[in-house]
Order: structure tokens, then C-alpha cells, then sequence
């Protein structure tokens, strides 16, 4: 019973603990023990997938079907298969971090805090498991409300400012992508992917070439400002530097990476192809162009959030390219930048509660008085730079070499942002924790790690090592999410074969 | 071969009417400054009669009566459960903001319920003369409601203004009727269509057609017609503002399809394009002025042109699935704009304590639930799933790309992120620290009856964004009944014509 339904369980579970939190006294403790018990559970519900997920299988999985409304004809249906349980697990895994991280940080106008929170989780998961394009799109608007009230809420400077320029830059493409929906179902009288995807492969609908194009496109940029691809990142640094670290770590990446591969590879498979080369091309802007803002940068949550862009980038990279082990690489280089971009995100957010500033250039020699701190900052920092037994290491070698094939000039171009990362990376934990003590460091006296600190992130830290040593537990399941997407003509062979 | 007594076709009027005729002959029996609370009780008791007389028409076989006038079936009872089902919620409102308040109280009332008569009337009329009389009763109720709020000068303004231009667009929509009935000889709205069918060049019809659109496109305050509504929605009270904001235009959007669609389908040729320039019009004037605006009524006012807009994209697509989405999102407006106009006027109250949207910053703080049902019905106002107001835009733009009008709906989604921003700027300004500055006035207790109109209005909100097949149902079969063939009076080839026109598209 519980495989049948687990996927409306978990997506509905947060949803239901944050109108708990609506009740709850106006008393810290308990609205955070009980987000906390929430989210837990939501992570233990996620992990019911790995568990139970039949490899081989073809197809989705862990289906559920219902009629919703029968006119126009909207079911209730979801599903998941290799694409999208590691990114649901991921989901999930980041609800635990992010109540843990904003545990202190919280102090006032908690009950709202966590009832956004919790109501994002349920978006989230909803993102990645609907079926039903209505139902995708329904979970995809709903996204953007807590996480804009929340930015205006907790904005470090101009939150309002900042809530409604993300909320724009997501929904007015959106509201074109809408208009494709509806003309897709106003033409194939359906709303559902399994279908959807059957019609458009056949083209039983006799779709003009043109009108895909459109269509494809529509779908395209409305994805690509939620990744963000370049130049549509202009409200990534703001929003990251303004939304509370909870919220920072799933505002970019994963929802709009997963959407572009399961739509527009899924969907539009030919007019991705014809898309790719702007969008390689934009993708390797967006690398460099990344990093070399990253390096400029004194903020360190700033930083962070051009370092996203890069490293996203990879992902958008090796999307576009079609080949297997891109496409691989692509799926496990969202699920990485998750990790180590949730782990520096509350690191950096750790620092902010010590010492009131994001600001680099106050701090300096931290390493003396905050050992453990640097130790797992430098942890992180590798893996983000994506040092050989890290988990970016697997994904950006897979990516870069998937793509190479078809644009070496393009891909050489990439590979100097992984140098870059470096520089941005070591040059930020040199300064923050190496050089001469600063003048803050010295005068403000705070503690080493605590233990809710060190739950956060050895757990992190561990993920990060293991999914660089043991990649192909995870690969099994991306392998056969993505087998159908690579070009069929060029047939790489399997990652997993390659092992 | 008409059975049902005629009386029961217009019940919830004769309801209504005797409620507001119970309370002008009860006002002068309470003593002066005494509470007229028991008078709004009264109303509530009546409007709720008349909606379940309202429901109870859904049994009574579609038919007409009073020598073919008045006309009961799906699509006139629709309208008929939505406008006593606003009016009830305002009454409720009214209850909650006017505790204070003795003075006129009474009229306010019983004018609130003979408002509510005629736009009944409008709904339900099948003859052009009715359709005005019934306009004419809402319209005068209205334009001295609006003027309520004697003692500031923004409350008289408000209503002359109001009174002047409406009376100048109802003087339109009966010159529109008298070209009509020169060009067809006949003012019943069903025997137009074929007497125009059948006339080889009806140019006298076509000016008819533009004058009563001109009438009703201002009633439902469509640019360029919309002026006014600026101005009358900051000069007139809240609960009021919530009643003229929905309720008439609803009255007036069930007669324009009416007359659209049963009158003048051989017409659509001309109509249409008329139609669609409105809505675009609406939507552009509406958005890009709210964007301007730091007064959250006039803002409000604005966005309900705009909404206008969307709701006349679904009439160009011409077709069964057009009314459908066209009263199903008058349905979903009127839920939510009469919810956030219930916060507003709860809020603000009677006086209008707060009117710039700055002033109510943390309000969710101040008051959670209130704070929280205002962003819940900004956020519908958007169109956010799982809320009324996504499924309204939702089955307006899929009407209009069935039909062929792809742009339009680009345009219409294009506007509804405009109008993201302002609300947006809204709902956050209620999720943002209030200034050190700003006085901050205590918010006056929830009262029974505003927590009945809120839960009234977010239930609605939420049924209609979560599980709208049984509204949508409701509105299809409006729309069936719309272009069913007439019984009656009208002759066969009415219908034909719709079907001819529809097939030729």
C-alpha cells in the first residue's frame, strides 16, 4: 500500500506538517522540533524509492493514476523513474539541512519561516514526480511563492526588491510556456507526458515543424531562467545573497535541469538538437563568465552565487551535447552542485551567525581559532573545485568528456573553468581562514563547530566523498533515465558498461 | 404547455423585494441612533431565501414566462446563485465594517438588496426593455451606495461621478435598444437573431449592436470605458466597492453574452473583432495603471479593469467553451475580489484608515489569518495554481487558442506577469517589517460575520483552484442553455444561424 501511494505521501506530507506549523503556538521550539520531525519523515519517505526501485524497468515507476478533471482532461498522475528519484532523494535530503541550517538563524517569525519552508518541499517534490503537464505546471508556480515571500521576509538588503525580481524573471516565461501547454493540448487533447511524448514521436497530430519550434522554445527559456543559463541569471546573485540560506540552496539547479531534460529532450527531441549549439555555446559563456565574476567578488555569498552559475553551466553543457555519459554527467552534476552548493551555502550562513558579515575582507586567520571550520570548509571547497575522488570530479570528467566528441573548441573552453573554480575557491578559503588574523577575528570570540553543526555537515561531507568513490551505485538508476534522451544515432555505450 | 407557475420563475426576486421592502417599512420603527444591525440581519436572512430560491430553480424545467420575458434556465440561474451568493458575502462584510455606524444604515440595506433585484432582473431578462429596467434598478442602488460616505469629499464626488457617466453609457445601451428595435421591429432578444439572419445588409442593427456594447463595456468598466472606476472605487466604501466590483459586473457580463450570443451571433463577424480589441485594451489599461498606483483601492480598481479583460478574451472565441470559461471566471473574480475587498474593508474599515499599500505592511504579522487570506486572494488575483483565479485564466486562454486567437493568449499571460508585479508588491509589503514611522492603528477584532465572509471566500478560492469540475459543469451547461434552441418564442432559424456561424469559423 505504501508503494502504491508514496509518491502523493511524500509530496503532500510537508504540506500538511506546514499547516500544523499554522496552528502551532507562537513558541520557536516547538514550530522547529516539529519541522524538523517533518522533514525527517519526508527524507525517510524519499528514500522509500532507492529502496524499492526496480532497476531495469522500463518506464515509470511507483505510478499513481487518477482522473482529476475530466474537462479539460487533467489527471492526477505521477510517477518516477531513473531521471528523477535521485533528485527527489536530493529534495528530501536538503529538508533535513535546511531546517538544521536555519535553526538559530530563525529567531523571529518562526511559524511563518517554516510554513513557506515546508510548503516548498511539497512544490518541489511535486515538481519532479507529476506526470500530467497541468499538474507539473500547477507545482512549478507554486514554487515561487514561498520562496518570494520568504526572500522579502528574511532579505538581507532589499528584500522586497529582491522576492518580486525573482518572482518576475520565473513567471512572466512562464506565462509563455503556459500559452504552449495549452496550445499542445488545444492540438493533441491531452496533458499527460506518456502521451504526450507518443503523439509528438509520431507526430499523429501533424504539427507544423514551425509551431514545435515555437512550442519547444517557449519550454526552453522558461526552464533555462530557473536554472539559470546565461543571460538569464540576472536574479540568481541577488536572490542568493538575499533568501535565507535554507531557501538559497534549492533556488537554482535542479528544478530547471531536470525540467529541461525531461521536457525538452523528451518532448522535442529534434528541435533540442536544433537549439543545442546556442545553447552549448551560452552554456560555455555562462562557465566562464561564471567564474570570472566569482573571482572579483568580496561576498562571499556572492561568490557562491556566480560559483552556481558556473557549475550549472556544466550541467546545461552537457545536456545539449546528447551523448550518454554527458547526459550522465549532466543528472549527476545537478545532484552534486545540491550537495556541496547546500554544504557551502551553510558554511558560509555559519560564519554570517559568528560574525554578523559575508563580507571576505574582514575576515581572515580563521583557521587558528576555528580548526574544524576550516577543515570542512577546505573539504567542501575541494569537492566543489572538483578534486579526482570528489563528486564534481566524476560529474565534470563525464560531462567534459561525453561532449568533447562534438565541439572540442567549445569543451577546451569549458575545461578553463574548472581551473578557475580553482582560483576563485582556494583564493576564498585562503582568505577567509588563512593570512594574518583580522582585526573582527580577533575581537569577536565564538566557538568552534557545534553539534548540530557537525550533524549538518559530515553527513554532507561524507555524501560528497562517497558519491565521488562510488558513483556507479547512483549512476545505475541516471543511466536508465537518461539512456532514452542521448542521440540514438551516435549510441555511446553505457557508462555502465565503461566501468 | 407551460406548467410551472410563473411566479416561481422570478421567486428570488419577489424574495428579495419583499425583504427590501420589509426593511424601509421596519427603519423608521428603531429609534434614532440606535443600531440598524437587526436590518442587516434581515438582509442576510433574505438574500440567503432568495439564493436558496435561487438553487431551487435548477429543478424547474428551462422555460419562459411573463409573456416571454423572463427566461429561467441553466445559464440565468448560474448568475442567479452568483450574485446572491456575492451579495450575501458583502452584506456580511457591511455587518463587520459598519458596527459604528447608525445613520442611513437602513437605505443602505434596503438599497443593497434592490441593487441585488435588478441585477437578478439583468440575468434572467430575455427582453431588451426588461434587460434595462433591470440595469436601471442596479445601477441607481449602486450610484448612491457609492456615495454613501456623505461627510467626506471624496464620497459625494465619487457618486456624481458614477451617476453622471453611468447615466450617460444606460442612455447608450437604450438608444442601442431603440436602433434594434427600428432595424428588427421587435426588442425580445431571440426573435432578433432571425429577423437580422434573414436581412440582406443589417446596418441599422450593426449601430444598435455598437450602442448597447458601448452601454454595457462601461458597466463592466472595459478600457476605453473605464475612467471612472478609478475614482468611484477610492471615493466609496469598502463593503461597497466589493459589491459594485462583482455583482453588476457579472449582471452586465450575462447580458452582454446573452445578447451576443442569442441576439447577434449572425453579427460575429462584426462583434468579435470589437471584442477583442476591449479586452486587449482592458488588459493593457488595467495592468499598466495598477503598476502606478500607491493606493491600494485605486490599484484594486485597475486590476479589475484588466480583469475585465481576460474575462472578454474568453467571448472572441465564439463557442460554448467561450461562455463556459467567460462565467466560470466571473465566478472565480467575483470569489476573490470580494474576499480581499472583506480584509480591506476590515482592515481600513468604514473610513478608510489605510490607503496607501504601504500601509499595510505586517499586517500578516499584526494578524495572521488576516494578513494571511489578503495574500491568499492576491495570489489567486495573479493566478497561481491551486487557486480560483489560475483556473479562470486557465480555461479563458484554452478557449481562446481552441479557437484560433494563439495571441490573444500570449497577450493575456504576457499581462497577468504585469500584473504579478503590482500584486506581488502587495502581498509582500504584508510579509515586510512595517516602517518605524508609520502609526500603527490596532486592527479591530474579527467578527462573526467577517470570519463567515472570509471562510465563505477562501473555501470558494480553494474549491474553485482545486476541484472546479462541479462550477465548471454548472458553467457549461450555462453555456448549452445559452445556445440551445429556443422553445418558444424565437423561431428555428436562430439557432441555425449560430450553428452556421460557428461551422464557418
Amino acid at each position: 500500500v505504501l508503494t502504491e501511494h508514496i509518491l502523493t505521501l511524500m509530496t503532500f506530507w510537508p504540506a500538511a506538517g506546514a499547516f500544523v506549523v499554522a496552528m502551532l503556538p507562537r513558541n520557536g521550539r516547538i514550530v522547529r522540533w516539529w519541522a524538523l520531525f517533518v522533514s525527517v519523515v519526508t527524507f525517510l519517505l524519499t528514500l522509500h524509492l532507492p529502496a524499492h526501485f526496480v532497476y531495469g524497468q522500463a518506464g515509470f515507476q511507483f505510478v499513481e493514476d487518477h482522473a482529476w478533471i475530466t474537462s479539460p482532461a487533467i489527471r492526477y498522475h505521477m510517477g518516477v523513474d531513473g531521471l528523477s528519484m535521485w533528485l527527489v532523494v536530493l529534495t528530501g535530503v536538503l529538508s533535513v539541512v535546511g531546517v538544521l541550517v536555519s535553526w538559530k538563524v530563525i529567531e523571529t517569525r518562526t511559524k511563518e519561516f517554516y510554513f513557506f519552508f515546508l510548503l516548498q518541499q511539497t512544490a518541489m517534490i511535486g515538481i519532479f514526480v507529476s506526470l500530467d503537464i497541468f499538474l507539473y505546471y500547477a507545482f512549478w508556480e507554486l514554487s515561487l511563492i514561498p520562496m518570494a515571500i520568504l526572500i522579502a521576509m528574511f532579505g538581507r538588503e532589499r528584500g522586497p526588491r529582491t522576492a518580486i525580481k525573482f518572482f518576475l524573471y520565473t513567471f512572466i516565461p512562464s506565462a509563455l510556456f503556459l500559452v504552449a501547454i495549452l496550445w499542445l493540448y488545444a492540438k493533441t487533447g491531452t496533458f499527460e507526458y506518456p502521451a504526450l511524448k507518443h503523439i509528438l514521436a509520431t507526430n499523429s497530430a501533424m504539427l507544423s515543424a514551425n509551431a514545435l519550434c515555437w512550442t519547444a522554445l517557449a519550454f526552453l527559456v522558461a526552464f533555462a531562467v530557473k536554472v539559470p543559463v546565461f543571460p538569464l541569471h540576472g536574479w540568481l546573485s541577488d536572490a542568493i545573497s538575499d533568501a535565507p540560506t535554507a531557501m538559497a540552496m534549492v533556488i537554482a539547479g535542479k528544478l530547471g535541469l531536470y525540467s529541461i531534460l525531461r521536457f525538452n529532450l523528451g518532448l522535442f527531441p529534434a528541435q533540442s538538437r536544433e537549439f543545442a549549439p546556442w545553447m552549448v555555446v551560452l552554456a560555455v559563456i555562462g562557465i566562464l563568465y561564471g567564474a570570472s565574476i566569482a573571482l572579483v567578488q568580496t561576498d562571499m555569498k556572492r561568490l557562491i552565487s556566480y560559483a552556481m552559475l558556473s557549475a550549472l553551466s556544466f550541467c546545461t553543457l552537457g545536456i545539449f551535447c546528447f551523448s550518454l555519459s554527458g547526459l550522465d554527467g549532466a543528472v549527476y552534476q545537478t545532484i552534486n552542485e545540491g550537495v556541496s552548493g547546500a554544504a557551502l551555502l551553510a558554511l558560509a550562513g555559519f560564519l554570517y551567525e559568528r560574525y554578523g558579515t559575508y563580507d571576505m575582507e574582514r575576515y581572515g586567520g580563521l583557521a587558528a581559532k576555528l580548526p574544524m571550520m576550516a577543515t570542512l570548509f577546505v573539504i567542501t571547497g575541494l569537492s566543489v573545485v572538483g578534486l579526482p575522488l570528489f563528486n564534481n570530479f566524476v560529474g565534470e570528467f563525464l560531462v567534459l568528456s561525453g561532449s568533447f566528441h562534438a565541439h572540442p573548441g567549445w569543451i577546451l573552453a569549458a575545461t578553463l573553468g574548472v581551473i578557475l573554480s580553482a582560483a576563485y575557491m582556494l583564493t576564498m578559503i585562503q582568505r577567509v581562514f588563512y593570512g594574518p588574523e583580522s582585526k573582527m577575528v580577533t575581537q569577536q570570540a565564538t566557538g568552534d563547530i557545534s553539534a548540530r553543526e557537525h550533524l549538518l555537515l559530515w553527513p554532507l561531507a561524507v555524501l560528497m566523498l562517497a558519491m565521488g568513490v562510488f558513483s556507479p551505485y547512483w549512476m545505475r538508476a541516471i543511466d536508465q533515465g537518461v539512456a532514452n534522451l542521448a542521440n540514438p544515432a551516435v549510441q555511446t555505450i553505457s557508462f555502465m558498461e565503461k566501468r | 404547455m407551460n406548467t410551472t407557475p410563473q411566479i416561481l420563475r422570478i421567486l428570488p426576486e419577489v424574495i428579495l423585494t419583499i425583504t427590501g421592502v420589509l426593511i424601509m417599512l421596519t427603519e423608521p420603527l428603531l429609534a434614532k441612533g440606535k443600531s440598524r444591525r437587526p436590518l442587516g440581519w434581515l438582509a442576510v436572512i433574505g438574500v440567503m431565501a432568495a439564493l436558496a430560491a435561487s438553487l431551487y430553480q435548477y429543478q424547474l424545467p428551462a422555460g419562459t414566462a411573463f409573456f416571454g420575458t423572463v427566461k429561467t434556465d441553466a445559464f440565468s440561474v448560474f448568475f442567479h446563485v452568483l450574485i446572491c451568493g456575492i451579495s450575501l458575502v458583502c452584506l456580511l462584510i457591511t455587518l463587520d465594517a459598519t458596527k459604528a455606524q447608525t445613520e442611513g444604515m437602513g437605505e443602505f440595506y434596503a438599497l443593497a438588496v434592490f441593487g441585488t433585484v435588478g441585477m437578478l432582473f439583468m440575468t434572467c431578462a430575455v427582453e431588451l426593455l426588461l434587460v434595462f429596467i433591470g440595469l436601471e434598478i442596479s445601477s441607481i442602488s449602486t450610484y448612491i451606495l457609492a456615495g454613501f460616505r456623505k461627510h467626506t469629499a471624496k464620497g459625494p464626488e465619487s457618486a456624481i461621478k458614477y451617476f453622471l457617466l453611468g447615466s450617460f453609457a444606460t442612455s447608450f445601451f437604450l438608444y442601442g435598444i431603440a436602433l434594434t428595435f427600428g432595424a428588427t421591429g421587435t426588442t425580445k432578444i431571440e426573435a432578433i437573431a432571425a429577423l437580422i439572419a434573414s436581412s440582406a445588409t443589417p446596418k441599422l442593427a450593426i449601430a444598435g449592436l455598437a450602442m448597447i456594447m458601448i452601454g454595457l463595456a462601461f458597466k463592466v468598466s472595459a478600457a476605453p470605458f473605464q475612467v471612472w472606476t478609478p475614482d468611484v472605487y477610492e471615493g466609496s466604501p469598502s463593503p461597497v466597492v466589493a459589491l459594485m466590483s462583482t455583482a453588476p459586473k457579472a449582471a452586465a457580463f450575462a447580458v452582454l453574452l446573452r445578447i451576443l450570443y442569442r441576439a447577434f451571433p449572425a453579427l460575429h463577424g462584426h462583434w468579435v473583432p470589437l471584442i477583442w480589441s476591449l479586452a486587449v485594451l482592458s488588459m493593457f489599461v488595467g495592468n499598466l495603471g495598477a503598476l502606478r498606483q500607491r493606493n491600494l483601492k485605486r490599484m484594486l480598481a485597475y486590476s479589475s479593469i484588466a480583469h475585465a479583460g481576460y474575462l472578454l478574451v474568453a467571448f472572441t472565441a465564439f463557442s460554448a467553451e467561450g461562455i463556459a470559461a467567460a462565467s466560470f471566471y466571473a465566478v472565480t473574480y467575483a470569489a476573490m475580489n470580494v474576499g480581499i475587498f472583506a480584509v480591506v474593508s476590515h482592515v481600513g474599515g468604514y473610513e478608510d484608515r489605510l490607503t496607501l499599500v504601504d500601509d499595510y505592511r505586517g499586517l500578516a504579522y499584526k494578524s495572521p489569518l488576516l494578513g494571511g487570506a489578503m495574500a491568499f486572494f492576491l495570489f489567486s488575483l495573479i493566478g497561481i495554481p491551486f487557486t480560483g483565479g489560475f483556473f479562470g485564466k486557465f480555461y479563458v486562454f484554452t478557449a481562446a487558442i481552441h479557437s484560433g486567437y494563439v495571441w490573444l493568449a500570449i497577450l493575456g499571460l504576457i499581462n497577468s506577469g504585469i500584473a504579478a508585479f503590482y500584486y506581488l508588491r502587495a502581498a509582500t509589503a504584508l510579509y515586510t517589517k512595517p516602517k518605524e514611522s508609520a502609526q500603527t492603528a490596532p486592527i479591530p477584532r474579527v467578527t462573526m460575520p467577517l470570519l463567515f465572509a472570509l471562510l465563505f471566500t477562501v473555501a470558494a478560492t480553494l474549491i474553485l483552484g482545486i476541484v472546479p469540475g462541479r462550477v465548471l459543469a454548472r458553467a457549461q451547461a450555462a453555456a448549452n442553455a445559452t445556445l440551445a434552441p429556443a422553445a418558444t418564442a424565437a423561431p428555428v432559424e436562430a439557432p441555425a444561424a449560430m450553428v452556421q456561424a460557428v461551422a464557418k469559423r
